[in-house]
């Protein structure tokens, strides 16, 4: 699911054709060098006295053996240069504009469609078309971040007070996971998310279906859940679009009950998981910025059974 | 010789040691004392004898962690937007100086976040955990410099002119006579 050696893009093609490159010749050289070593020892436990080397024999010897040192370190820098060249060559002037935003610990993702009535917020899933070039803008909250998935594109850092930009395109669908790839604080190694690439229609219902606001609760205790959502302190940080939470300061939730993970990669998406993390962010994430909501029994099953809801 | 070098390491070490627990980040405060903020006194003019104050002071008044976030929440939920960054005052009344309605106690602006005041002050009762409104009470303390130095912010995260609450100025209260 994230290994740099299963590309499913362009650019991470490219990174693992270079990692193949540089394992063979490094392989190589140390064959060789280990050869050197191996007809060396056996020489010298052949002859109880060996004869000295001519002066001018080592000298070439040497002199070989550093050219050919500096010819393989140029090759590999060739290769190197390259693969980076290959990497930015796609164009991300017609490409679907994505903004990715590092907080402390969890991934803010924007569809910023050119159309404001289109554009879409979501939190800690990204989906991907497959075959369409992808511009992703990165930016920063509060620390420095950086974006790796490794299936599909090297590390880009997410700085605040600067935009950097990754174009990429997957070409096979399927879930990869991304991570942070730059430490950022206590929870650094909780900050992950999944990658969903899936074909082109797929995806554009699915940003419809991200489009619309919340879905009404069914039935009386997701009712009661929406109105605790609505007047405790949920509605202080996030956002369920079509209620009254409209903050900005945490994950929006208006379709969380679709996200593969909760927390960032932390919780698989159940309601059981989810009961955990209302109980008590702070003893699955310690530190996060979630405080304790300190809601009773009926309520957080209400709650959960609320958000649950919101495919 | 060798027992100065060792003298000279284990001081350092000791030394280096006593510096790891400055203080404690504490994320999940279920020790913090319910303040009923209906018992809490806005002034003085009351009719008999005066009733004590507390004392108790702000959970997060000596605590860098808890003023920090408290600087954050500041933002976040947009105190700022009336009280303005570094609370200069706008629409609503600035905290960073010494003239202050509803009491300047620890506990006296709790009850002020709580409860809401008139003219535009709204109530975050049941909208804020205590501890989040303590985090905020530390903050707004060290605005006018009324934690200590070593535990107010000594900078800004974002990038801007002010500079940080540790190097506010203190504001000498029993000489004003406001409270």
């Amino acid at each position: 699911m994230q290994s740099v050696l299963a590309p499913a893009g362009v650019q991470a093609a490219e990174i693992a054709w270079l990692w193949w490159v540089m394992l063979a010749v490094c392989a190589a050289v140390f064959v060789v060098v280990l050869l050197f070593v191996g007809a060396g020892l056996h020489r010298a436990s052949r002859r109880n006295a060996p004869a000295p080397t001519p002066e001018r024999r080592l000298h070439r010897a040497i002199g070989g053996a550093t050219a050919l040192t500096i010819l393989t370190l140029m090759g590999l820098l060739t290769a190197a240069i390259a693969t980076g060249r290959a990497v930015q060559s796609l164009d991300g002037a017609s490409a679907l504009p994505v903004i990715v935003v590092g907080n402390q610990w969890w991934w803010a993702i924007e569809y910023a469609l050119p159309n404001p009535a289109e554009r879409v917020r979501v939190a800690n899933e990204l989906r991907l078309p497959r075959g369409r070039t992808v511009s992703i803008t990165l930016g920063s909250n509060d620390v420095i971040h950086s974006l790796w998935i490794p299936n599909l594109h090297g590390k880009v850092d997410l700085i605040p007070g600067r935009q950097n930009v990754m174009v990429l395109r997957a070409d096979r669908v399927g879930e990869f996971r991304a991570q942070c790839a730059e430490y950022c604080g206590t929870q650094h190694a909780h900050m992950a998310f999944t990658v969903t690439v899936v074909e082109p229609a797929a995806f554009d219902a699915w940003l419809v279906a991200q489009r619309e606001p919340a879905r009404e609760p069914v039935d009386a205790v997701a009712r009661r859940g929406r109105q605790l959502v609505e007047s405790t302190t949920c509605m202080m940080c996030h956002t369920v679009r079509g209620t009254l939470a409209g903050a900005r300061i945490a994950p929006d939730l208006t379709h969380v009950g679709s996200r593969p993970t909760l927390a960032a990669g932390v919780l698989p998406n159940t309601d059981e998981a989810l009961d955990r993390w209302l109980r008590d962010p702070q003893a699955v994430k310690p530190g996060n910025k979630m405080p304790v909501p300190g809601l009773s029994d009926d309520d957080r099953r209400a709650v959960v059974a609320y958000l649950r809801g919101l495919k | 010789m060798t027992r100065r070098v060792l003298i000279t390491v284990v001081v350092i070490v000791v030394v280096g040691l006593a510096g790891c627990e400055r203080e404690a980040r504490r994320f999940r405060d279920t020790a913090v004392t319910t303040t009923h903020p209906q018992t809490v006194l806005l002034t003085t003019l009351t009719a008999g004898a005066a009733p004590a104050h507390s004392g108790a002071g702000s959970p997060f008044g000596n605590n860098a962690y808890g003023i920090s976030e408290g600087k954050r929440l500041y933002a976040a939920f947009n105190c700022s937007g009336c009280h303005a960054t570094a609370g200069g005052g706008a629409i609503g009344p600035a905290l960073s100086d010494d003239k202050w309605i509803y009491g300047y106690a620890p506990e006296q602006i709790y009850a002020t976040i709580v409860q809401g005041r008139p003219n535009g002050m709204p109530s975050f009762a049941a909208k804020l955990p205590e501890q989040q409104v303590w985090q905020l009470v530390a903050y707004i303390e060290s605005m006018s410099a009324a934690v200590p130095r070593d535990a107010a912010s000594g900078r800004n995260d974002d990038l801007s002119a002010a500079k940080g609450e540790a190097r506010a100025d203190r504001i000498d209260r029993r000489q004003t006579g406001h409270r």
